[in-house]
């Protein structure tokens, strides 16, 4: 079978062990998309499950004067985030693939959160791992994910943030993988998963176009979203992508740029561009925005990093803060800390009509940002 | 591992009747090892240990014993270093071959080295494997990380059944045996033995303690 690349990134780097699972999952897939069953069954529980289409609003005080910023309002997701597209589209499959029992890693806990989300919904065994420094600072989304019947395993060791929450997801699933299906949360990890991920955040750009089109009989100069693995922003970019004159900016942590600081190296299966130091060794990201704090990003984003398609600048924690502040003061919207960085960015891109994904709601974050 | 114990844990291991050593080259992050390799190679990087640092370490070894040397590693070193070149400087350090956990088989042909097989394998991937490997076929006794089990994996049994029937290639079995009792039954299987996570915790408490250890397994295997 032959494996999806972005250019020289991407492929499948893991032991032997789960290549069989991998082949499966990519039959499965390629079987499952086709199919119009799937199709509506999606559909269906996307508007009524999970409520969308998520409406566009712009914004009236938070933007700049001469400027139009327009939010994609991911954040009005059940669950409060886009990670719920990915998970639903994902254990629809699961189940075709006859697998009982989920592992996933989370960072933020958006993900984690999603996925016990539809294991509930779904009744099947849920299991998610989360590094303790993220069950500090994600509190409320640990609390949310056990109510919802899955189990939350605390990952001690080394930066006990979503690098080794993600090592040890792919480690239960490597002892598992007869019964159970890895529920990745970006599109990140070995092929197929970055395509699946992408495919199923799609309907966030897709959506947008459509209403951009509607709303203001064009589309925006640029369009603006957060990458830590890079999920909302594949799924926003994925809309606009053909749209040349459409500038496409990532934004990551400053302290987690693996596009803008990065090096080729292999991690969780993938190669791509990450924080890693000149003996391949991976290098410990540092964020206030747990979801963001990730050394490594999918494969496809390094791809149009080189090909000059999109473009990737950085947010610090400092103006991540700060643009948390201004939009829940000037529009009545907390948003959470992981798109507050491709707002902070939004107020000095070089546009006019700045669409921007607003990728999750920030209740999960008040404790973290009233400690600042 | 690598580090600068290393050269006096191999000849103690030589000594106690291995006949073959893994040496680990650490990686931050070893998808396909379980505590005890992740917490030996956390150590070693800790004291510095990157790449440049293991091959030296492994001319020393090359020195100080007979049996063949094997590097155990991950891609993203390769990557790193340039994959030609990291093959044939592990070579010209004394390395017999090489062991790259993450690699499947289809990835990176060109890199001559041990392929691992695993019970999830399906027969044409353990052809492919049996084909290309160097010398012997590393059979993966579970689905699973590295690191001891109460019992000998009964998929190991099944495992050497089908691979037989593929190839004459030696088959050495590896990945959750821990004990002289367990080394023996697999023995009885396979054409070798692997034992790494618990070669490592004996080699805590130093060369003599590794030395007893092997020597052990070495009399089970007898």
């Amino acid at each position: 079978m032959t494996t999806e690349t972005y250019g020289a990134y991407g492929g499948r780097y893991v032991p032997e062990t789960l290549i069989p699972a991998l082949d499966e999952l990519a039959r499965g897939w390629a079987e499952t998309r086709a199919d119009p069953r799937y199709r509506r069954e999606l559909e269906h529980l996307a508007a009524r499950f999970i409520g969308r289409p998520s409406p566009l609003y712009e914004t009236e005080r938070f933007a700049p004067p001469g400027r139009r910023i327009v939010l994609k309002r991911e954040d009005l997701n059940h669950t409060g985030a886009h990670k719920i597209n990915n998970a639903l589209g994902q254990i629809l499959l699961a189940r075709r693939l006859g697998k009982q029992r989920i592992v996933a890693e989370t960072g933020a806990g958006q993900h984690g959160v999603a996925t016990a989300t539809v294991c509930a919904r779904f009744g099947l065994e849920c299991v998610v791992y989360m590094g303790s420094e993220d069950m500090r600072r994600q509190h409320p989304n640990v609390e949310r994910m056990r109510l919802l019947g899955a189990e939350v395993t605390p990952v001690e060791f080394g930066t006990k943030t979503l690098k080794e929450a993600t090592s040890e997801a792919i480690r239960d699933w490597i002892a598992n993988v007869e019964t159970t299906h890895y529920l990745i949360g970006s599109c990140v990890g070995p092929a197929p998963y970055p395509s699946i991920v992408r495919e199923l955040q799609a309907v966030i750009g897709d959506e947008a176009r459509a209403q951009m089109l509607e709303t203001y009989s064009r589309l925006p100069d640029a369009v603006v979203a957060c990458v830590g693995g890079g999920s909302n922003a594949i799924g926003l970019f994925a809309g606009f992508v053909d749209d040349v004159d459409v500038r496409l900016v990532g934004v990551e942590a400053a302290g987690a740029a693996s596009l803008g600081s990065g090096r080729p190296a292999v991690l969780h299966g993938a190669r791509s561009s990450v924080l890693a130091d000149e003996d391949g060794q991976v290098l410990d990201a540092h964020s206030i925005s747990a979801g963001l704090d990730y050394p490594g990003v999918g494969p496809e984003h390094a791809a149009l990093r080189d090909s000059g398609r999109a473009e990737y600048v950085t947010a610090t924690d400092e103006e991540a803060l700060a643009a948390f502040r201004r939009l829940a003061e000037t529009e009545g919207i907390i948003p959470a800390l992981e798109p507050a960085h491709a707002l902070a960015r939004a107020l000095d891109v070089d546009a006019e009509l700045i669409l921007v994904g607003l990728s999750g709601r920030g209740d999960k974050d008040l404790a973290e940002v009233l400690s600042h | 591992m690598a580090g600068p114990e290393a050269p006096e844990l191999a000849r103690a291991a030589e000594a106690g009747g291995a006949d073959l050593i893994e040496i680990g080259f650490p990686f931050s992050d070893p998808l396909a090892d379980g505590p005890v390799i992740r917490r030996a190679a956390e150590k070693a990087l800790a004291a510095g240990m990157r790449t440049a640092a293991c091959l030296e370490n492994l001319r020393t070894i090359r020195d100080t014993v007979d049996v063949p040397l094997v590097p155990m590693t991950y891609a993203s070193l390769l990557e790193a270093y340039g994959w030609e070149r990291f093959a044939s400087e592990a070579r010209a350090a004394g390395a017999a071959s090489l062991i790259v956990a993450d690699l499947p088989v289809d990835v990176h042909e060109e890199i001559i080295r041990v392929q691992l097989v695993a019970p999830t394998s399906e027969d044409d991937r353990i052809g492919l494997a049996a084909e290309r490997t160097d010398g012997w076929l590393y059979l993966v006794t579970v689905a699973g990380t590295t690191g001891a089990r109460a019992e000998l994996s009964p998929a190991l049994a099944p495992l050497v059944e089908r691979t037989r029937a593929l190839t004459d290639k030696p088959l050495y079995a590896g990945f959750g045996i821990s004990t002289p009792a367990q080394a023996s039954a697999a023995a009885e299987l396979a054409d070798g033995v692997v034992v790494g996570s618990a070669a490592l915790l004996a080699a805590d408490d130093g060369p003599a303690a590794l030395e007893r250890f092997v020597g052990q397994l070495r009399v089970a295997l007898a």
